[in-house]
């Protein structure tokens, strides 16, 4: 095939080769240290974020088509059913908001009573996912908000259902999310029942999270809902994280074998919420409005 | 003497829709076994377009991978630039090698791709397990004949193609 061959003679494929190869790849791990030990890379990653930005956008197109032709093709049957439904739940949700009104203002009063500081109100931000995939053993989600829209390093990213994961790194316009299942990911939680604290970690598979070092003789039990705490680190306390689903004493180890299901939706998430922190807290209606003013992005 | 026919932009638009395949969603079973696009595209460039800075080319594909996979900036660099060393290297003998035994080079330069990948995942913290390494060499291997002809035809057009 000599058409493939154009100027092969300019080709060193001698020393000046093996030298080339060894230079960059010599660049490139000086370049992981210093990613690793540094916050030098941040600018150049956040540049890169950028540029790979509009190929997320093109890939995530097919799914967003999906998404619009499935709009698209409804029946108004199949509409009045969802709005019939959704006027239902909505009803429920509000008759519940009027006592959580009430229990807010009782509990307010009860921690002034203690002297206790106010609980940190929060305010929300909506973000889509992008349907892209980043590598298929990372529990890694992309969302379409970046350091552009507020969004920062560590933020506590929930859903409608409970916690989701906490942002691994901001660009300016896109951001990457750590879900609670990756196998890199732990938080702090307490058992509702009981205020039992202990560590949820994440195992590498969407509907289960491990409860590892807690002894035989814990009080837990199928069914406990787990939820952050005030030692949550990064993200706010009490929101829900999961629900045990399995209690298995090991009577020859140290530890019983927890497992327990994440409250999120972490595969069928489409939109997600980004949990801000304000130093003064806020009533309810502040949030919910901060919550519609987005929520048509 | 690189003339018309050669057409220089064909690398970087390949690199570039490399790059949205790798991030094209898959379904789950399916997902463990994706091909090495970018590392796939390169080789070809490094065998057959060995004279157009196809290290350059491996160090940028490399950094967009990195961002767009969320990796330590340099993990893909380095894989993709070692990977690239043997085609670059031999590139005048594999041009003479029938395209059944490339398919099983292929799969043995995608390996020095994941070896590396899974050097520094050991390394960085971020192990899951070897087994899962030895999918995408398959995968590099079955879809290499159909890459090869599609970027021939794109690089060189039509006629050349036989």
């Amino acid at each position: 095939m000599p058409a493939g061959t154009p100027g092969v003679h300019r080709v060193s494929t001698g020393p000046a080769l093996g030298l080339r190869t060894f230079l960059c790849a010599a660049a490139a791990v000086l370049l992981m240290l210093v990613d690793q030990r540094t916050t030098l890379t941040e600018k150049p990653r956040a540049v890169l974020m950028t540029l790979v930005y509009p190929i997320q956008e093109a890939v995530a197109v097919p799914a967003q088509l999906l998404d619009w032709s499935d709009d698209a093709t409804r029946t108004r049957a199949e509409l009045a059913r969802e709005n019939n439904r959704l006027k239902r739940e909505r009803l429920l949700a509000d008759a519940r908001l009027q006592q959580l009104n009430a229990i807010r203002a009782e509990n307010d009063r009860l921690r002034d009573m203690l002297d206790a500081r106010p609980r940190v109100g929060a305010s929300v931000r909506v973000a889509q996912i992008l349907e892209v995939d980043t590598d298929p053993f990372r529990h890694r989600v992309v969302i379409n908000k970046g350091s552009n829209d507020g969004v920062f390093e560590r933020q506590a990213i929930i859903d409608a259902n409970g916690v989701v994961g906490q942002v691994l790194r901001a660009g300016p316009v896109s951001a990457t999310v750590l879900l609670i299942s990756d196998p890199g990911h732990a938080v702090q939680v307490e058992v509702v029942r009981n205020g039992l604290r202990t560590v949820a970690f994440g195992s590498g598979d969407y509907d289960q999270l491990e409860i590892r070092f807690l002894p035989n003789n814990a009080d837990i039990e199928v069914g406990d809902l787990l939820v952050t705490t005030s030692l949550s680190g990064d993200y706010p306390a009490g929101y829900p994280v999961a629900e045990v689903v399995a209690v298995e004493q090991q009577p020859r180890q140290a530890f019983a074998r927890v497992t327990a299901s994440p409250a999120a939706a972490l595969t069928r998430m489409r939109e997600v919420l980004l949990l801000a922190p304000t130093a003064v807290p806020q009533p309810a209606a502040a949030e919910t409005e901060e919550a519609t003013d987005d929520g048509g992005t | 003497m690189a003339g018309p026919r050669d057409r220089a932009w064909v690398g970087p638009v390949a690199l570039i829709f490399a790059l949205g395949l790798s991030a094209q969603p898959l379904p789950g079973w399916l997902a463990p076994a994706r091909p090495d696009w970018v590392a796939l595209v390169l080789i070809y460039l490094g065998i057959h377009t060995p004279q157009r800075l196809v290290l350059v080319q491996a160090v940028m594909a490399g950094l967009l991978l990195d961002a767009l996979q969320g990796t330590p900036l340099g993990q893909h660099v380095l894989a993709l630039v070692v990977c690239c060393y043997l085609p670059l290297k031999l590139h005048l003998r594999l041009m003479l090698v029938p395209i059944w035994q490339t398919m099983l080079l292929t799969a043995v330069f995608t390996a020095i791709y994941q070896f590396v990948m899974f050097w520094i995942n050991g390394a960085t913290g971020n192990d899951i397990g070897a087994a899962f390494y030895l999918w995408p060499l398959a995968s590099n291997a079955i879809v290499w004949p159909l890459l090869l002809t599609l970027l021939d035809r794109a690089r060189l057009g039509r006629r050349s193609s036989d």
